[in-house]
C-alpha cells in the first residue's frame, strides 16, 4: 500500500534525509521517500504491516527532530 | 515572515549587538550574552541529541565547536560559530519558505467553493462535494471548481495558470470548461461532467505535488554523501584532537583542539542537502509556469542528458486536423466555382477529406447553407472517389485512378497530402489539396532543437513513407520511420534507443492518446496539447498543457539551466569544504573561513538556486 501523507515542522533538509534512511529500515517497508521541499512523505509498505510502520515511522522521525509529526 | 521567523530576527539581532559591544569594551560578559541568546535553544536540543544519543546531530556538533573554541580562549571566534550558525539556519529557513510559496502560487488553481444551484435556489458548496450532473454557477472572476460542459452562457477563460498562454479562451454554451481556469467576462452556467478528484485541476495538482518525490540521482548522491560526510568529518576532528595530543604530550591539545573544532564548524552538508533539491523544486516550478508540467525531478535530469529527439507525426509535428492547402482550377472554371461544387457534392460523404473540404467553403463563402439540392444520382465508387449529377451535369470527384479510369486529361499534382480531382465527363476541371497541417514554429523549434545540442530528430509515423517525407522536408527531419503499426513504433522506438550512447536519453513527443506504450518506453515521454485530456497526462513524464510545439525548447533549457545550478553547487561547496578542511588540519585556516564554508557556502548555494525560480 502507498501512502502519502504531510509533515508537520521539518525543518532541515539533512534531518530529512536522515528520517527517510530511517524509516526505510523500517520492517514491511518497501520504499519511503520524504521531500524537504514539499514536506511530504511517501511511504510503501506492505498492508498488513500499516498500522506497525506508521507507529515505527513516527518513533523514527522524532528521533530524528522532536518537532516533526507526520499528520494523518 | 511568520512569528518563528520573527523572534529568530529579533534572536541574531540583539545577539549581533551585544557581540558588536562585546569587541568595542573588550568585555568577556557581553560574549557570554551574545553566546546564550544566539544559541540557547541550540545547546539545549544539542542536550536532548545526548540523551537520545544523537551524537552526530547539528545542534551537538555546533554546541561543541562553540565550547572550544570557547575552552581555547577565542571567545569572539565561539560567539561567531554559533551566531552565524543561526543566521544560516534563518536564511535557510526563509529562502525554502520563500520558494515554496512561489510555486504554491503558481499552482493557486482550485478554485475555494463552487455554487451550486440546486431547485433554482443557489448554495455555495465546496468543491469536493459536487455530483456529476449538478449545475453551477460561475461568475465573472471566479475559477471553474471543476470540468463540466456550458449550458447556458458564453464569456473567456483565462487558462494561464494551466497552460501558461495569455491569450483567453472564447467559449460558448456547449463547450467543455476545464477547471482551474478562470472565468473573465460572462456568467457561466456549467454542468458538471466530472466529479472533483476526477479533474483537471486535482489531477495536475496531484502531479506537481508528488513531482519531488521522484528523485533525481543528484540528489540521491547528495543524501548518500551526506550519510558519509558527516561521520567521517567527525571522525577526522577526533582524531585531530586526540592523536597529536598523545603523540606531542598535553601542550599541543589547545592548538589541535582548535583545529578539531574548525572540523566540526564544516561538518555539516547542509549547503548541499538544501540546495539541490531547492533546484531541482524551482526548476519544476518554473517550468509549470510555463504550462510545462514535470512529473519529477528524475525526469529534469533526464531531459538535460537528451540527445535524441522522436517525434510522432500526426497530432505532435502536425496539428492531426486535415485541411485544405491548395485549389487548383484547370481553365474555365474559377477557384470559388471549384470548391462549391466540390463541397456541396462530397456533403453526403463522411469522408474526413470531404469533411475539410466543406469546412473551407464554409469559411470562404458566406453561403454557408449546403444545399443539396443541385445533387442527384451520388455513387461511392470504392477506394476512388465518387460520382454525381450536379445541376444535372455529371462530375466525378475522386483519387489518380480515377481520372485515368474515365480518361480525363490531367497532371497528377505533387502536392503533399490527399489530392481530390475533379472533371466532368469531357474535361479536367482542377484539384484541391488537403494534408494533416504543419504544426506553427514547427520547424523552427526542431532547428533549435539542435542548436541546444540535441544529435539526432526521428519522426515516428504510421502514414505512408511519402507523406511522411512531404512532411519531413517541410521541417527538416530525414530520419524518418514510416508506415508503422501501432505495435511498430515501440520496437522502433528500441533500435533507437539502442542506438544511442549509455549516458545520453532519448525524449518520444506524442499526443498522449494513442501512444501510451511508447511514452512509457522512451526516457522521457513527452505529450502535448494535453489541455483537458486525461489519458496524455498520465501516460506522460512531462505534460506541455498547450500544444505549441515551441515549449520543447523552453523545457530542455529549464533543464539544461537548473542541471548546470545543481552541478555548480555542488562543486562549489565540495571544493570550499575540502578546501578549508585541508587547510585547517595543517592549521592554515581560523574559525572564521571554517564559518564561512558553513554558513556562507549554504548562502551562497541557496541564492544560486533561486535562480531557477526565475528560468
Amino acid at each position: 500500500m502507498k501512502k502519502s501523507y504531510k509533515l508537520e515542522n521539518l525543518d532541515c533538509a539533512n534531518c530529512a534525509a536522515k528520517m527517510e534512511r530511517a524509516i526505510g529500515k523500517i520492517d514491511g517497508v518497501n520504499e519511503c521517500s520524504i521531500s524537504f521541499m514539499t514536506q511530504k512523505i511517501n511511504i510503501d509498505a506492505e498492508d498488513e504491516k500499516f498500522d506497525d510502520v506508521m507507529v515505527a515511522a513516527q518513533k523514527a522521525i522524532t528521533k530524528v527532530d522532536r518537532g516533526c509529526k507526520i499528520i494523518k | 515572515m511568520n512569528k518563528e521567523q520573527k523572534i529568530d530576527i529579533a534572536k541574531i539581532l540583539i545577539s549581533a549587538a551585544l557581540y558588536a559591544v562585546g569587541f568595542a569594551t573588550g568585555n568577556f560578559w557581553f560574549f557570554i550574552g551574545a553566546y546564550l541568546v544566539a544559541g540557547y535553544k541550540t545547546i539545549f536540543e544539542a542536550v536532548i541529541g545526548i540523551i537520545h544519543l544523537e551524537l552526530l546531530d547539528e545542534n551537538f556538533l555546533m554546541t561543541i565547536a562553540s565550547l572550544g573554541a570557547l575552552y581555547c580562549g577565542q571567545y569572539p571566534e565561539a560567539v561567531a560559530v554559533m551566531l552565524f550558525y543561526q543566521v544560516g539556519e534563518f536564511f535557510e529557513d526563509y529562502a525554502v519558505n520563500n520558494s515554496r510559496k512561489s510555486i504554491a502560487g503558481l499552482m493557486d488553481i482550485k478554485a475555494e467553493f463552487a455554487n451550486r444551484l440546486a431547485d433554482g435556489k443557489e448554495e455555495r458548496v465546496d468543491p469536493e462535494e459536487l455530483k456529476l450532473g449538478d449545475v453551477i454557477l460561475v461568475r465573472p472572476g471566479e475559477k471553474i471548481p471543476v470540468d463540466g460542459v456550458i449550458i447556458n452562457g458564453s464569456s473567456s477563460l483565462d487558462t494561464a495558470a494551466l497552460t501558461g498562454e495569455s491569450m483567453p479562451r472564447d467559449v460558448t454554451e456547449g463547450a467543455e470548461v476545464i477547471s482551474g481556469t478562470i472565468n473573465l467576462t460572462g456568467l457561466l452556467q456549467v454542468r458538471v461532467t466530472k466529479v472533483y478528484e476526477d479533474s483537471t485541476v486535482a489531477k495536475v495538482l496531484d502531479l506537481v505535488e508528488n513531482a519531488s518525490s521522484k528523485k533525481a540521482s543528484v540528489e540521491k548522491f547528495i543524501t548518500k554523501f551526506a550519510h558519509y560526510y558527516t561521520p567521517m568529518v567527525v571522525g577526522c576532528a577526533v582524531a585531530l584532537a586526540v592523536i597529536p595530543t598523545i603523540v606531542f604530550g598535553w601542550s599541543a591539545f589547545d592548538e589541535w583542539l582548535y583545529r578539531a573544532m574548525i572540523f566540526l564548524v564544516i561538518s555539516c552538508p547542509c549547503a548541499l542537502v538544501i540546495s539541490v533539491p531547492l533546484s531541482l523544486f524551482a526548476g519544476v516550478g518554473s517550468a509549470s509556469r510555463q504550462g510545462i508540467l514535470v512529473k519529477g525531478s528524475n525526469y529534469l535530469e533526464a531531459l538535460a542528458k537528451v540527445d535524441t529527439f522522436a517525434f510522432d507525426k500526426t497530432g505532435t509535428l502536425t496539428t492531426g486536423r486535415f485541411a485544405v492547402t491548395k485549389i487548383s482550377p484547370a481553365g474555365g472554371i474559377s477557384e470559388a466555382e471549384l470548391l462549391e461544387m466540390t463541397a456541396v457534392c462530397e456533403a453526403k460523404s463522411n469522408h474526413p477529406i470531404a469533411a475539410s473540404i466543406a469546412a473551407c467553403w464554409k469559411e470562404r463563402s458566406d453561403n454557408t447553407e449546403a444545399s443539396e439540392g443541385p445533387v442527384t444520382d451520388y455513387h461511392e465508387l470504392a477506394g476512388k472517389g465518387i460520382s454525381c449529377l450536379y445541376n444535372g451535369r455529371k462530375i466525378y470527384f475522386g483519387n489518380a485512378a480515377l481520372m485515368r479510369d474515365i480518361g480525363a486529361d490531367f497532371v497528377e499534382a505533387t502536392d503533399m497530402g490527399s489530392i481530390v480531382y475533379v472533371a466532368d465527363e469531357n474535361n479536367y476541371l482542377g484539384y484541391i489539396a488537403v494534408a494533416d497541417q504543419i504544426r506553427d514554429n514547427c520547424a523552427d523549434t526542431l532547428a533549435e532543437l539542435k542548436k541546444l545540442g540535441v544529435k539526432r530528430e526521428i519522426m515516428l509515423t504510421g502514414d505512408r513513407l511519402e507523406i511522411a517525407e512531404a512532411v519531413g522536408k517541410a521541417i527538416g527531419v530525414t530520419d524518418i520511420m514510416s508506415e508503422l503499426l501501432p505495435g511498430q513504433k515501440v520496437d522502433a522506438l528500441e533500435t533507437a534507443i539502442a542506438a544511442e550512447g549509455e549516458k545520453n536519453r532519448l525524449v518520444f513527443v506524442g499526443d498522449g492518446i494513442n501512444d501510451a506504450p511508447v511514452l512509457a518506453r522512451a526516457d522521457v515521454g513527452i505529450a502535448m496539447g494535453a489541455f483537458g485530456s486525461d489519458a496524455a497526462v498520465e501516460a506522460a513524464d512531462v505534460v506541455i498543457m498547450t500544444d505549441d510545439i515551441s515549449r520543447l525548447t523552453a523545457v530542455m533549457k529549464i533543464a539544461r539551466k537548473t542541471m548546470k545550478i545543481c552541478r555548480q553547487n555542488v562543486v562549489f561547496a565540495l571544493v570550499i569544504k575540502f578546501a578549508i578542511l585541508g587547510l585547517g588540519a595543517f592549521g592554515l585556516a581560523t574559525m572564521w573561513e571554517a564559518v564561512f564554508a558553513d554558513v556562507g557556502v549554504a548562502v551562497l548555494c541557496i541564492l544560486n538556486s533561486m535562480r531557477a525560480l526565475k528560468l
